[in-house]
């Protein structure tokens, strides 16, 4: 595997878009209403909110355990040249091996059944048959052995799977961060956290620490039983459809924030949502979190007339400190005065979904 | 954009390391690591031992002085340790307490004391080869001068006094936050005026 993606975008009837999350930025979404918007409510306050992660609602990002979607060759693309500048951030701890081997087994298992036309794993005992159609892998291995994959297991099956991955293992009550990938992390670095525990690296998070939810996702979390993943929204705002906001490129990307007008907020301003699901892991009791990352122009949010009225009454409401810490502070009058086009003041209904 | 910096007195966040009082504890060997004013907080915790002789016959104590100069290391020195070492600073410090973690057993206990500098990195080495976090025990005393890196070059810059400060690596103006890492025994640094290039508050101090 390398950069080199045999990638032609006619192949599987043109599913997969051809588009870049940096650069020229083509990346835009061909269903909007696909797009899994994250407040339930006109207002959002930090809540543990998990859920259990089943499939849901057909033509949705939750249809399938893990979503594939028209991004997925584009996005595996952008990882891999991140990865080749910056190597520190994919890490693992030596003794979260077997964590990897589960993940690799977690998404190889999932991928083939729900998506049989574009992946599919075969076994033979430990003897193992790996086929990425999109991404033109194929590949034979022993499973449990490092020696015969081309990458160690939690690297190779990450630069195959969208969205950031981190691996808990479970020790003194607690969970710890001991491996981690992160190429499409809102502000978050893998790099210094890997080696953290769960209320060491929601450190810096202000307000829920104090609301105690980080106590209750704890004590939640360490009952999490194989088997019965369970999923939760996070967000913030991203300018650019720019997948990899690492700490560590700051001052690359940071000067972007100043380029907002009312002007070209419908195309640069996105809201980003992860949608983030936890799996108890069967051999080596881990669990691994999957922060996958959606982005969304506001000009396309704004065709859903539900979303478009509660986006921007949840951020005209929304605590300064989380504007803050979410880092859109300096443009959040500027997003609602964009926003208030769209809000006639009818009420909304409950729920996620569009009306129709 | 208008960036406020943390203040002295804010409170913790919880990764900040928490530190307490050293106590004599019932062990094979003592590991005792200090610089700056720990000294003091060693000599404290000796004294406090049922059978001071006993303990001193089974113990390593390693010192360095402080970012300041301060050197209190006639006070270990005169205690009478089985083994005794003043190294003139951390780097110098650490192979040798490197090597002493080879053959240490279970039933060793760790005493770290001084700036969050020293404690840090020598509890890094002892965690390294897989001694309980929970026979290590850690007291802050002297100087409050940050190690801190830099997350963008991955640089560490020690004794940081003001915030922000320049990354004697990269050059970036960095702002301190209270993050902290124990796997790299360092707080983060991150660019104050990465959105507004050039324009950076002025640095007060923050750390002594």
């Amino acid at each position: 595997m390398s950069l080199d993606f045999k990638f032609a975008p006619d192949d599987f009837g043109g599913f997969f878009r051809d588009e870049t999350f940096r650069d020229t930025f083509t990346y835009r979404n061909s269903d909007p209403r696909r797009f899994p918007f994250p407040f339930d409510r006109d207002d959002y306050m930090y809540s543990v909110n998990m859920e259990p992660h089943v499939p849901g609602r057909k033509g949705t990002a939750f249809e399938h355990m893990l979503d594939v979607d028209e991004h997925y060759i584009a996005e595996m693309i952008d990882r891999a040249k991140v990865l080749a500048e910056d190597p520190l951030r994919c890490q693992s701890l030596p003794h979260m091996t077997l964590a990897g081997w589960d993940t690799l087994e977690l998404i190889m298992e999932a991928k083939a059944r729900d998506y049989p036309q574009w992946f599919s794993l075969t076994k033979d005992g430990n003897r193992w048959h790996w086929v990425n159609r999109p991404l033109g892998i194929e590949q034979s291995f022993t499973f449990l052995d490092e020696s015969t994959l081309p990458y160690p297991p939690f690297e190779y099956i990450m630069r195959q799977t969208q969205g950031d991955w981190t691996l808990q293992d479970e020790r003194d009550g607690t969970l710890w961060m001991d491996a981690g990938i992160a190429t499409s992390q809102a502000d978050w670095s893998v790099d210094f956290d890997v080696g953290m525990n769960f209320h060491e690296w929601h450190a810096p998070v202000p307000l829920a620490h104090e609301k105690g939810v980080f106590d209750r996702a704890l004590k939640f979390l360490l009952k999490l039983q194989h088997g019965a993943p369970v999923r939760r929204f996070n967000w913030t705002m991203t300018v650019n459809p720019l997948l990899d906001t690492a700490p560590e490129t700051y001052p690359k990307w940071g000067p972007s924030k100043t380029t907002i007008t009312q002007e070209n907020m419908g195309k640069k301003q996105h809201l980003r949502v992860e949608l983030q699901s936890l799996y108890r892991l069967p051999r080596s009791n881990a669990i691994a979190f999957d922060i996958r990352c959606y982005l969304c122009s506001f000009e396309q949010i704004v065709t859903v007339p539900k979303w478009a009225r509660r986006l921007h009454r949840v951020i005209r409401d929304l605590p300064v400190e989380l504007a803050t810490y979410k880092g859109f502070i300096r443009n959040r009058d500027a997003m609602v005065e964009w926003l208030s086009q769209y809000d006639d003041g009818a009420p909304t209904s409950p729920g996620w979904f569009p009306d129709d | 954009m208008k960036v406020d910096l943390t203040p002295v007195n804010a409170p913790s966040i919880r990764s900040r390391p928490v530190y307490a009082t050293l106590e004599p504890r019932p062990g094979k060997l003592h590991v005792i690591v200090a610089d700056d004013e720990g000294a003091a907080a060693v000599v404290e915790m000796v004294g406090k031992a049922n059978d001071r002789s006993g303990m001193l016959a089974a113990s390593h104590v390693m010192y360095c002085p402080g970012p300041t100069g301060t050197d209190l290391s006639a006070q270990l020195e005169v205690l009478g340790a089985a083994q005794f070492f003043r190294a003139p600073t951390i780097p110098a410090l650490l192979p040798r307490l490197v090597r002493v973690l080879a053959d240490a057993h279970m039933g060793t206990q760790f005493y770290l004391a001084g700036t969050e500098g020293l404690i840090g990195q020598a509890e890094r080495e002892i965690m390294a080869t897989g001694f309980p976090h929970a026979s290590i025990q850690k007291e802050q005393r002297g100087s409050t001068l940050r190690r801190v890196q830099c997350v963008h070059c991955k640089g560490i810059t020690e004794n940081v006094a003001t915030d922000p400060f320049k990354c004697s690596h990269c050059g970036l103006n960095l702002f301190v936050r209270d993050h902290y890492s124990r796997r790299i025994a360092a707080f983060m640094g991150v660019c104050i005026d990465a959105e507004d290039p050039g324009q950076v508050p002025e640095s007060v101090v923050r750390f002594r």
